[in-house]
């Protein structure tokens, strides 16, 4: 009985061994440990042995059971995971196949160079303010020391609503509203539209923008307002950036000067973009005129200010690389979900 | 300004390049725009004189020449060109030449015959055609016929020297002269300079025997100098001043009027020259013209006037336009015998207004429509004369006729140095800045420890107080020199308002919901009212219009967007971008009254715009999102009409109770119009309201201690009745308990009766005291149900 018991045993656990699935499993359990199974069947002829055997063949018989389920236990695992991995294999996919993306809106071009402006003058205590696009020519022209007839007219052919409100041609009517208002210490930022009739071209359109900068206190001088924008100038076209200033005149500042750039195409040594200069104008600024700082009611003698305009789009062409403004303005979708 | 370097060398002598010169300029404030080497790309290019011409044998257009280029060899040359002659001296690119753009040019064989070498056009040598009459640019360049043989063309045509193009600065028309030029090297690279020696010769009788004149408004003219010249020879110019000229962009004529043009390029000061024996009464009369007035100018062209414009007439009619052109009538031709030449000073701002009411801008207008220097007038006659002596023109009459109203009054401007070092950032020393006043020749007349008086010369009308002299030292000394530093002072705060934030806010919601965002023109065109089917009277056609506009398209100040983002969305269905999701954050301008008297309104408003595999729900689920991200609670959708939209596909927006804003399907008839096949969904929103509903401040709310109940139902109903009032009717009945009502599906079809729907509803309750249990809800859907059949007829799907 003890060899019938051992047999059984050496069955079961072979043809554990070479189970495929749960139906073949539950067979053997079945035909092993079932009621009717065999060594169900041997326990029941227990009896028949002589009294002295049954105490070891009993505890034989229970050991083999306790054996055989915890290896179909095993063979129930290792079914188990076999399944699992078929089923993992089979759900296989293809990644090259491609996902699924979410459609983000992309903001104008213009604004991100906007924005980048905005961050820094604001990094740098600048609040930002704005003013009225339809203008009257006091504040566009009169208060800003161009009196009627001045040749600093002839730089901006501007668009005229009736003889005393026209489409400001800058944004420096902004820099008098706010020092009409305001005492020093001021510095802000007035971004903006602005206007002028010239007819579009790769490089001019009638509506473009421009951002303004004051800045207005007790003594600022003109290595303050140099510190100040070839600061931002690197932080626009980087670290490296060779930077100039180069006398100019604008009315409303005395002295006057334009910021010029190292090539942002050519890096200095002359091409088409710079006109074969190697720099590239993106700044007219300077100290505010005493004249304007009257016309406030300013005293010059005790206040002094900088002042600096910039075209928006024309920094945005440098620092993209846009060679055509009217891209700007045409919203071909193409074009503005580049950026 | 195109600045010849030799001429500007008879003046200042300086020791640096041409590169350290131009950088000098250009960092001082007269931006060299480009330095022009003359005739740098040309090369192996002579005098050749056509001694024969046939047809080519074997071509129909073609001749073959032989041509002389004076080394006793004949060159065979084949051209297509058919305005020579034989006898014609004309440029002879040889074999081995370079013209400009890189073209090389060798022996070639055209239609079995050898070319050796090519005649040159004026374009193909890339002349300045305005050098040239028409005949010598019409087909290969004809040279004079003294020009010698085999002579480089580059020394024929004075193309061996270095221009400077140079931008002048608007608020320095000295600098319009090669003496305001030099004036400016001077100070700036430390050289001395020095001005022509200007002597008026002797000549015989008196100019007042001769001509009178009468300045009738002297105003407009404060000086009028007149010199008098018989005995003319109407020849050319000397070959050195005809050279001169063309470098500097002026075509020579005869000696007349080029000795004119020398003399303004020279000093600046723009001179005319009248034939003295067309001027009636032996006068000349400088008057405002009458109304309706006519004079040829010197083009050609009959030009009305009217009394704004300043004339010189003579005693019956009109000879130039003061300070823009001369007459036809007067003009110096071959025959004329006597010239009156007049130097004079003009009002700069009636001279900028003339000359652009007659759109006709000259070399002489663009000086005087500034502020010319008044006491250039005698100096300029007296070169004029001393110029015609020389080059033996004709005899000068004696005497000058000068009149002038006001003496310009000397200037004296006292400046505190130290002052200026402030504003400058600088520790200039008192000497330095005196050496740069001086170079200037703003005279310093007067010093003590921190003050310097200066005197100012009558040609820089510009400088008028400290701050302009601070800017003439702060440029000579070199703003490069000044050393960067930043503002100390006062700490600000630096910031964007609220209403800044909520546009950038918006924006990246928008972004968040896919739509992009478009820049468009703050104008309008006025056809947009037609196409958009805006009826007579509308808000819309209340716009500020342009007086001079750049066409009728750009006309008017939008008062809508959704014009121009219908524009955008027809560029883009053209350009095959179909799916399109877009808006602008921007202007209109709303005038106060029309014509408008004050300034208008410029309010912001937020226009979106969708096409392609979207419907109206689409539209409405970005403005609600958008509302939600503000916390803006308050609103609703209602049906509304707008007559550029479809009429049962249009809302409006409500936001606290106030319509703030339009949405909809765009008309089929306005589609139609703007040629688009697509259904386009449009939303203008006023943003200004926006901005004031939005609530930018966040805070905790404890999340609910307690799990909800969701119930779905289903009812059928009218096809009439809308979903939002049976949602309304959801959250009135449903107490305190309900927390949330959401419509998921519509379904019409099998099981649902002809002419009504079913509105699937998810509604969820809850109670913050205690967990919900079937019957706290089963009552509150029972009465839900109840209202809903009495008040829209509902049943229960």
């Amino acid at each position: 009985m003890k060899l019938e018991l051992e047999k059984i045993k050496e069955d079961a656990k072979s043809l554990l061994m070479n189970i495929k699935n749960k139906e073949e499993l539950e067979k053997i359990r079945i035909e092993y440990l079932g009621k009717k199974g065999k060594l169900t069947k041997i326990l029941r002829e227990m009896g028949k042995l002589p009294p002295e055997e049954r105490p070891f063949i009993g505890q034989l018989a229970n050991d083999i059971r306790k054996e055989l389920e915890v290896s179909i236990e095993e063979a129930e695992k290792r079914i188990k995971e076999k399944g699992k991995q078929i089923i993992l294999k089979k759900e296989k996919i293809d990644i090259t196949v491609p996902g699924r993306k979410h459609i983000i809106g992309k903001k104008h071009p213009l604004t991100l160079i906007l924005n980048e402006i905005k961050a820094f003058f604001v990094g740098m205590g600048y609040e930002v303010v704005e003013g009225p696009e339809i203008e009257s020519d006091y504040y566009n022209f009169k208060a800003l020391n161009i009196p009627e007839d001045h040749p600093a007219r002839d730089m901006q052919d501007t668009f005229y609503i009736n003889e005393n409100i026209l489409l400001r041609t800058q944004t420096s009517p902004v820099q008098v509203r706010v020092m009409e208002k305001v005492k020093p210490p001021i510095k802000i930022i007035a971004p903006g539209r602005v206007y002028r009739s010239d007819e579009v071209d790769a490089t001019h359109s009638p509506v473009f923008n421009q951002v303004e900068v004051l800045a207005v206190d007790e003594s600022l001088s003109l290595g303050d307002l140099k510190g100040v924008l070839i600061t931002f100038a690197r932080y626009l076209f980087g670290e490296n950036r060779d930077v100039r200033f180069r006398a100019s005149y604008f009315p409303f500042t005395e002295p006057s000067a334009e910021l010029d750039i190292s090539c942002t195409a050519c890096e200095g040594e002359g091409c088409k973009v710079c006109k074969g200069s190697g720099w590239l104008e993106i700044l007219g600024c300077g100290l505010v005129n005493p004249a304007v700082l009257e016309i406030v009611g300013y005293d010059p003698k005790k206040v002094s200010g900088f002042a600096a305009g910039m075209g928006v789009e024309r920094i945005a062409m440098l620092k993209y690389g846009i060679d055509d403004m009217r891209l700007f303005y045409e919203n071909d979708l193409r074009f503005i979900n580049q950026f | 300004m195109l600045v010849p370097i030799d001429w500007l060398r008879d003046y200042v002598q300086y020791d640096v390049s041409i590169e350290e010169l131009s950088n000098a300029l250009t960092m001082a404030g007269l931006n060299v725009e480009s330095i022009i080497e003359l005739g740098k790309d040309i090369s192996k290019v002579v005098a050749g004189k056509i001694v024969s011409k046939d047809l080519h044998p074997n071509a129909d257009k073609l001749y073959l020449c032989k041509v002389d280029i004076g080394d006793g060899h004949l060159l065979q040359i084949i051209t297509g060109a058919d305005n020579i002659n034989e006898g014609d001296i004309v440029p002879v690119a040889l074999p081995g030449a370079e013209l400009p753009g890189n073209i090389k040019i060798d022996v070639t064989s055209l239609r079995g015959l050898t070319s050796q070498g090519m005649m040159c056009s004026a374009q193909e040598l890339k002349l300045d055609l305005k050098n040239f009459s028409e005949e010598q640019t019409n087909g290969i360049l004809i040279l004079p016929d003294n020009s010698v043989l085999g002579e480089d063309i580059k020394k024929i045509l004075h193309l061996d020297g270095i221009v400077l193009d140079i931008e002048i600065i608007a608020n320095r028309p000295d600098c319009m002269s090669i003496i305001g030029i030099a004036r400016e090297v001077s100070a700036v690279l430390g050289v001395d300079l020095e001005y022509p020696n200007i002597e008026p010769p002797k000549g015989f009788g008196n100019i007042n025997d001769w001509i009178h004149i009468d300045v009738k408004d002297s105003a407009l003219c404060p000086r009028y100098t007149a010199r008098l010249i018989d005995n003319i020879v109407i020849k050319s110019s000397p070959l050195w001043m005809q050279r001169r000229l063309q470098m500097a962009g002026l075509r020579p004529i005869n000696n007349i009027v080029d000795i004119t043009n020398y003399v303004m390029l020279e000093l600046g000061q723009p001179l005319h020259a009248f034939d003295y024996d067309y001027l009636d009464g032996n006068k000349i009369v400088v008057r405002r013209a009458e109304r309706g007035e006519k004079i040829k100018t010197l083009d050609g062209i009959e030009r009305i006037l009217d009394e704004e414009i300043l004339i010189i007439a003579d005693e019956n009619k009109p000879v130039g336009i003061a300070g823009i052109m001369g007459g036809e009538n007067s003009e110096v031709k071959e025959k004329t015998k006597r010239v009156v030449l007049e130097s004079a000073a003009f009002n700069y701002a009636n001279i900028r207004r003339s000359s652009r009411k007659l759109g006709l801008r000259t070399e002489a207008s663009a000086r005087f429509e500034k502020d010319l220097d008044p006491n250039l007038t005698k100096l300029a006659g007296d070169r004029f004369i001393q110029l015609i002596s020389q080059t033996e023109s004709g005899i000068v009459i004696n005497g000058v006729i000068d009149l002038c109203s006001e003496k310009s009054k000397i200037r004296k401007v006292t400046m505190n140095t130290d002052r200026v070092n402030k504003q400058l950032g600088t520790n200039i020393p008192l000497k330095d800045m005196e050496d740069i006043l001086n170079r200037l020749e703003l005279r310093v007349i007067n010093k003590d420890r921190n003050h310097l008086v200066v005197e100012v010369p009558s040609f820089r009308n510009d400088i008028s107080r400290e701050s302009d002299l601070c800017e003439e030292i702060g440029r000579i000394y070199g703003f490069d020199k000044i050393e960067p530093t930043l503002p100390r002072g006062m700490t600000t705060l630096g910031r964007i308002n609220r209403d800044q934030t909520i546009v950038d806010k918006s924006k990246e919601i928008l972004n968040s919901c896919g739509l992009s965002e478009v820049i468009t023109y703050s104008f309008m065109s006025p056809k947009i009212f037609n196409k958009l089917n805006i009826p007579e009277n509308y808000e819309y056609r209340k716009a500020i219009s342009i007086m001079n506009p750049l066409g009728e398209d750009y006309s008017l100040m939008r008062t809508t967007l959704i014009g121009n983002l219908m524009e955008v969305i027809e560029r883009n269905l053209n350009r095959k971008v179909e799916k399109i999701r877009l808006f602008e954050l921007g202007s209109i301008y709303k005038p106060k009254s029309l014509p408008i008297k004050e300034l208008p309104d410029e309010k912001k408003v937020l226009t979106l715009g969708m096409v392609g595999d979207v419907d109206f729900y689409d539209l409405k689920g970005t403005i609600e999102t958008l509302l939600s991200e503000f916390n803006i609670e308050l609103f609703d959708f209602i049906e509304d009409y707008h007559p550029s939209f479809h009429p049962g596909r249009t809302a409006s927006l409500i936001v606290n109770n106030k319509k703030i804003g339009i949405l909809g399907e765009i008309h089929p008839d306005v589609t139609e119009k703007y040629q688009i096949n697509e259904r386009v969904y449009i939303s203008e929103i006023q943003f200004d309201d926006i901005i004031e509903s939005a609530k930018l401040t966040y805070s905790y709310k404890p999340l609910p201690k307690f799990p909800s109940i969701t119930r779905d139902i289903a009812i059928i109903i009218d096809e009439e009745v809308l979903a939002g009032d049976i949602k309304k009717t959801i959250e009135e009945e449903g107490g305190q308990l309900l927390e949330s009502v959401e419509l998921f599906d519509i379904y019409r079809g099998t099981q649902v009766p002809e002419g009504c729907k079913s509105l699937a509803f998810s509604i969820t309750y809850r109670s913050n005291k205690k967990t919900l249990v079937e019957e706290d809800v089963n009552e509150i859907q029972q009465r839900i149900l109840l209202k809903l059949k009495e008040r829209y007829n509902a049943n229960l799907r």
